[in-house]
């Protein structure tokens, strides 16, 4: 039992050392995860600013004027062009010099003083829905905010009809930040521990050197902890890097507790570890691996919930992703940076993690054993 | 008209590589020779001699630093594709595509030669025939053993007939059979087709069938001249010895080898040959033995080790000695294999092979390439589960034995197969402990090898970079770390020059005197001297088991020198495959 | 000398040369599962998740419904959210109950109406509270709006049945949707496949092709021939080209069929962006593949730079303009980016030129400067 720990011992630092002994294996390990948590921290956001676009003011009155100085002064839009016909709308929008366009009615002052509903109409570039749906909520909410002071400053507060009054929790500004972040901890970090896990027996199947392993006293068994231990090392070091980035430069608060995030990373890992160990056991050679590795990647991280939520697939798919690791660590990771979630709230997630490690260690360990030589 | 050029003209060639520690090898210094048209030139030398780099150079993949390389009138560093068009160039590790039938990677090298299509047929008719490779076409490449892709790598080399041939070592790992197959070809082509053939190997038996032999050492050329001439260098310094008191050859030969009067000894069909520095025998302190000695003529090997001797490192002292011997009684049985078999699919690899090996002894297992050797020893080791029949080693079958029974067998493999990247000494203690040693007892092990093997020096190298001699011996230490007492060697010295070999053999013997049963396969015949027993394998079958004396037995020879090992194997071989043609 | 080949020099030979490289490549390809795997299994797998699996829109948002004063007139707010098929409700009595469901992540937001909710509805004001789980910022702000929707909706058919047509000062917002009315996200995604189909095809898989050859030592022997190094180049990138429009060919044809994603634009010039972006693709993974001649480095590093910019970085899933300039400086550096912006042009708005030149010459010269990149990386030596 002993001379047991001392060669998984053994193979871990070796492990270690193969990966972090030469410097251009050591940089790839990590400098991308940094890199990638800030690329993307920036990048992956569905806040927008200067949403360029285009306007259309029939009316060029007063409250036209303050209306469109909304729109400019908000911060979100900026105004492109100002036409003077409709037909020049096709232009800006269909070659992409704007996203939206705004038409405001040759009787929009008139129609408000008669006290009526007056129509402007939003035009927006469908070729991403997503930015589309996302600046007309924008404009909405600029509309809302212009027309009840309108009201007010034209004296007719006393008919504003029910508002409504919205608080968010955890999020305050809703910043996609906030979220995206914390779940690319799950994300790049199971991207590489899968490839590394997947690549290290392939590795050494086409150096030649798994045959002089199996000849030693090692077990498959050691040689599968062996093998997944320092994998789950460099994940956590990766996400700790991950980690820091999020706190120290883009300064999100970090509001639950660190037993329980490495608790749950841990868990995470060795569920990851063991898919990665699955694949390295089938894998003849490094490209198989690493073609093995991405072709499952991609639906982990489209089923994950991390671009699009999982309530909105087909039931069928919801059931799928209870089989995805990735859902479990980024739902769990932003329910403890940002909610301050304790283990009882994160049972559910910590069960699943544990029993999909549960089935993907063994079947690797019955791999292992079943396909060596 | 002017006569054609020579094929190849060297002048002063020089070539230095930088390592990656940022330290300069020297690959070649002052090379010079010429080689005539029509001729077979052989490049000898040791490992790291600089024969492949020789060989880039002509091929035109590698630019010389200084100094001028002719091949057929042009200058290589300078027009390397006009070059190309017309050489043929078979690398030491020829890049067949494994995942290629033989007939795809012939037909891939015909269309890059350019090969017309209406001569293809004739050409790979005579190709096939004369490799023997006809009945596989359609075999994937990766599916072959490795002589029979050597001989393709040399029939896609040879599609076009080239104004001048290199081949780089093109008989490692090739099996008796099959080697003289090549050779064959090669003089064939070089009498009938009026080739020239430049080669590299480190069979030194085979440099004498060359015309011309350049030896080199260190990046320099040693000497050059016809065999005979490198030959005549140890004549009438050769003779065969034997002990009266019936003294096994192999502990003879140990005790010579350290003669400070003797270049060289080898076992050979019984005796020893030696070499010896003087006309005269080595006599001094040899009274005892009472040894006989007996002149005879010498071969290209000893006058090569006549040369060698005179400018290579002092030789180490291969005295071996374990602070634990094996503790099994003399006599006890270490390996027992009965009636063994092994199927890939509907394809037998071992069919029904037994045999049983004894404490201390040493056994060897020779066959042609795909014999089934291979398939055996990755059985004996535990790699690969037998289809069928027992199998023991040191009291336990491996693939079920848990990690003890393998704590007590040493394992070095054909291909270097430790971390080349990590050092010296990370790998050392890396199979130290996962061989259960610890603490005290781990650093006593670990300085022992290293003083043992020599690698005190290189121990923060990283392991990749060694050259290749030291490899081997890294590869041996960390086998010898938890003193086994079974050691398995796979083709250890494949590739290795004779100095190296002998030093290997000198360790492996008194391994063997201290009680370590040692199984090992290989394709030098001579070097199943060494062993107490062995057997000779074909298409998965045993053929013919018993010590080297019992072996040679089933060899002739009509020219009355004594039989040695390789007539013997080729011998039975043969036999065995005419009569199951014939029936 | 009896049989004395053509000349090596001659056009024919180097055809003949290339073609036989281009056969031996094609045979590996057919060989290995892994090229079948990325070529043909991924492009049906991402089809079937982009087109079934991921989508924007919200249904059934688990919200929380608490009244401080139940009455009439919230009972009938409420079943405006109960009727919507946007949200899935939990009727709770307290609020600190709903907070608590909240908190354990049953439902993603609150809606609430206060004590004064009655009697200040009927002076025609009044505040109903939203309260939303933003941990998922996104889902949060679709939640909010579809709640200020669903409040509106309701206050303005009560207005209609109670007659009380008391006209107040307003703006009716009219949205449109130019190219995609119907909001539809699989025609939104389309873009997307075709960008990871093609950049896993053109830069992961060739990515190892000469990295291999290095590892495996079949570049020694090939190079001693009168091979040319562009017949290499040429031999390495035709195959995979042939694959990686195949794939192309699978994912139009497979989102036109099972989602009548539409092509407005011409099919030739989404076949001439499409191959100018392959090119491209594959000419970055062979200079990887020809720098590292490892296949370990060359596979971290295509991912780290071509695979994960193009779903992050590409513009089709998140908007470009909206990130800090750094990083639009970058992403100008992608061609996935301007492939992104071709497709969705062509798949939704049509032959739109001043779109589509630009992106299509930015191509181009990636396009010629990775090839040579290439082709000056692949020089016959060893060293």
């Amino acid at each position: 039992m002993i001379d047991a720990l001392f060669r998984i011992l053994a193979l871990i630092r070796k492990e270690l050392l193969a990966i972090l002994k030469d410097p251009r294996s050591r940089v790839s390990v990590l400098i991308p995860p940094i890199m990638q948590c800030l690329l993307f921290g920036y990048a992956a956001s569905y806040d927008l600013t200067n949403v360029p676009y285009a306007l259309l003011d029939h009316d060029r009155s007063a409250s036209s004027r303050a209306y469109v100085a909304a729109l400019d002064g908000s911060g979100a839009f900026q105004r492109v062009a100002t036409l003077d016909s409709a037909s020049a709308i096709s232009g800006q929008i269909t070659e992409r010099h704007a996203v939206l366009a705004v038409v405001i009615p040759p009787d929009f002052e008139r129609l408000l003083m008669a006290g009526t509903a007056a129509p402007v109409q939003v035009i927006a570039d469908g070729r991403n829905t997503n930015t589309a749906g996302t600046a007309q909520g924008y404009v909405s909410s600029i509309t809302e905010a212009f027309i009840s002071h309108w009201r007010s400053e034209h004296g007719q507060q006393a008919s504003a009809g029910v508002t409504v009054n919205t608080r968010a929790w955890y999020n305050p500004n809703f910043e996609t930040r906030w979220n995206m972040i914390p779940s690319l901890i799950g994300t790049i970090t199971m991207m590489m521990t899968m490839i590394l896990t997947a690549m290290s027996v392939a590795r050494e199947r086409e150096a030649g050197t798994f045959e002089q392993l199996l000849v030693t006293p090692f077990r498959p068994s050691e040689i599968m902890i062996g093998k997944a231990i320092p994998s789950m090392i460099i994940g956590t070091i990766q996400a700790t890097s991950i980690l820091l980035v999020a706190q120290l430069w883009f300064r999100i608060p970090f509001a639950g507790s660190y037993a329980v995030l490495y608790l749950s990373l841990f868990e995470f890992l060795a569920a990851s570890v063991g898919i990665g160990l699955f694949l390295s056991s089938i894998a003849r050679t490094m490209q198989q691996a690493i073609i093995g590795t991405v072709v499952i990647m991609m639906p982990f991280m489209l089923l994950s919930g991390l671009t699009t939520p999982i309530s909105n697939m087909p039931v069928a798919l919801q059931y799928l992703t209870c089989l995805n690791p990735l859902r479990y660590a980024i739902s769990m990771t932003r329910q403890i940076y940002l909610e301050n979630a304790g283990i009882s709230q994160l049972l559910p997630e910590m069960l699943a993690l544990l029993a999909i490690a549960a089935v993907t260690l063994p079947v690797a360990a019955w791999m292992f054993r079943n396909r060596l030589g | 008209m002017s006569p054609p050029p020579l094929p190849v003209v060297l002048r002063g060639l020089a070539k230095r590589f930088v390592r990656d520690t940022s330290e300069t090898v020297v690959a070649l210094d002052q090379v010079s020779f010429r080689a005539e048209q029509n001729t077979l030139t052989a490049l000898v030398g040791p490992d790291g001699a600089g024969k492949s780099t020789l060989l880039r150079i002509l091929a035109g993949l590698v630019p010389p630093d200084a100094g001028q390389a002719e091949v057929l009138g042009l200058d290589v560093a300078a027009a390397p594709q006009a070059v190309q068009n017309r050489i043929g160039y078979m690398p030491q590790k020829f890049g067949l595509y494994e995942d290629l039938s033989v007939q795809q990677n012939l037909d891939l090298y015909a269309d890059l030669h350019g090969v017309p299509p209406d001569q293809r047929r004739e050409i790979y008719h005579s190709l096939l025939t004369m490799t023997a490779l006809a009945p596989f076409t359609s075999r994937l490449a990766g599916a072959l053993s490795g002589g029979m892709k050597q001989k393709l790598g040399l029939a896609c080399t040879l599609v076009r007939s080239p104004d001048l041939l290199l081949l780089d070592e093109p008989t490692v790992g090739v099996d008796p059979l099959s080697r003289r197959e090549l050779w064959d070809i090669l003089r064939h082509l070089v009498h009938q087709q009026g080739l020239t053939v430049v080669v590299s190997t480190s069979y030194l038996d085979e440099a004498e069938f060359c015309g011309h032999t350049v030896v080199m050492h260190q990046g320099r050329v040693l000497a050059e001249g016809t065999p005979a001439e490198i030959t005549a260098r140890a004549a009438g310094r050769v003779f065969l010895a034997s002990a009266a008191n019936g003294m096994a050859a192999r502990s003879l030969q140990a005790h010579l080898f350290r003669h400070p009067e003797v270049v060289d000894a080898v076992p050979e069909a019984g005796s020893v040959r030696v070499v010896s520095t003087s006309p005269a025998p080595p006599q001094e302190g040899l009274a005892e033995l009472a040894l006989q000695f007996s002149p005879t003529e010498p071969r290209f090997e000893d006058g090569f080790m006549v040369l060698f001797r005179a400018v290579a490192r002092e030789q180490h002292s291969s005295a071996i000695v374990l602070s634990r011997p094996p503790a099994a009684p003399a006599g006890s049985i270490s390996v027992e294999v009965r009636d063994l078999v092994r199927t890939f699919g509907s394809f037998t690899a071992v069919n029904h092979v037994s045999f049983q090996v004894k404490r201390g002894e040493i056994y060897g297992l020779l066959g042609p390439n795909g014999a089934g050797k291979s398939t055996t020893f990755r059985m004996l080791c535990g790699l690969i589960p037998a289809t069928s029949g027992t199998l023991r080693v040191a009291n336990a079958d491996l693939r079920t034995a848990r990690a003890a029974a393998r704590a007590r067998l040493g394992y070095v493999a054909q291909k270097f197969s430790l971390y080349g990247d990590l050092s010296v000494d990370e790998n050392l203690d890396f199979f130290a402990t996962a061989y259960g040693l610890r603490g005290h007892r781990k650093r006593e092990r670990i300085d022992w090898a290293k003083e043992q093997f020599d690698l005190g020096a290189l121990s923060s190298l990283a392991s990749g970079s060694l050259p290749g001699g030291y490899k081997q011996r890294l590869a041996m230490a960390a086998a010898l770390l938890h003193e086994p007492d079974i050691l398995f060697l796979d083709e250890a010295t494949s590739g290795a020059d004779p100095l190296a070999r002998r030093e290997f053999w000198g360790r492996i013997t008194a391994l063997s005197e201290q009680g370590v049963t040692v199984i090992v396969t290989t394709h030098f015949m001579e070097e199943a001297e060494y062993c107490d027993r062995l057997v000779i394998l074909d298409s998965g079958r045993a053929l013919a088991e018993g010590s080297p004396a019992d072996i040679r037995r089933h060899g002739q020879r009509s020219d009355g020198r004594p039989v040695t090992m390789e007539d013997a194997f080729i011998a039975i071989v043969e036999n065995w495959r005419q009569r199951q043609e014939a029936s | 000398m009896s049989l004395s080949p053509p000349s090596p020099h001659s056009g024919r030979a180097s055809l003949r040369r290339t073609l036989a490289l281009i056969r031996k490549e094609s045979w590996q390809i057919l060989r290995d599962p892994s090229a079948i795997t990325i070529g043909v299994i991924m492009p049906i797998i991402l089809l079937v998740l982009f087109g079934y699996g991921l989508s924007f829109d919200l249904k059934d948002l688990p919200v929380a419904i608490v009244a401080d004063a139940p009455s009439a007139d919230t009972a009938d707010a409420s079943a405006a959210f109960r009727l919507s098929p946007w949200f899935k409700v939990h009727p709770v009595a307290t609020m600190p109950e709903a907070e608590q469901l909240m908190a354990s992540g049953a439902v993603s937001a609150i809606v609430r109406f206060p004590a004064s909710f009655s009697r200040d509805l009927a002076r025609q004001q009044g505040t109903v509270q939203v309260v939303v789980n933003a941990t998922d910022s996104n889902t949060a702000r679709i939640a909010q709006s579809y709640a200020t929707s669903a409040i509106a909706l309701w206050q303005a058919r009560a207005r209609a049945e109670a007659g009380t047509s008391i006209t107040i000062p307003s703006i009716t917002l009219e949205n449109r949707l130019w190219f995609n009315d119907a909001n539809t996200s699989s025609w939104f995604l389309v873009p997307g496949l075709l960008v990871l189909v093609m950049t896993l095809i053109g830069a992961l898989l060739t990515s190892s092709v000469i990295a291999r050859e290095w590892e495996r030592g079949t570049f020694e022997a090939l190079f001693a021939t009168p091979v040319r190094p562009h017949e290499i180049l040429i031999s390495k990138t035709v195959p995979y080209f042939v694959m990686g429009m195949l794939g192309l060919a699978l994912s139009v044809i497979g989102s036109k069929l099972l989602f009548g994603v539409p092509l407005r634009g011409s099919l030739w010039l989404l076949v001439l962006i499409s191959a100018l972006y392959l090119v491209v693709s594959l000419g970055m993974g062979l200079v990887i593949s020809a720098a590292t001649r490892s296949q370990f480095l060359a596979n971290q590093i295509t991912i780290l730079i071509t695979f994960l910019p193009a779903t992050m970085l590409s513009g089709f899933i998140f908007d470009i303009r909206s990130m800090p300039w750094p990083v639009q400086a970058i992403t100008t550096l992608l061609p996935a980016r301007y492939f992104v912006s071709s497709l969705q042009t062509l798949f939704l708005a049509g032959d739109v030129w001043p779109v589509i030149l630009p992106d299509a010459a930015i191509l181009t010269v990636m396009a010629v400067v990775f090839m040579a990149l290439a082709t000056r990386s692949t020089r016959k030596r060893l060293v």
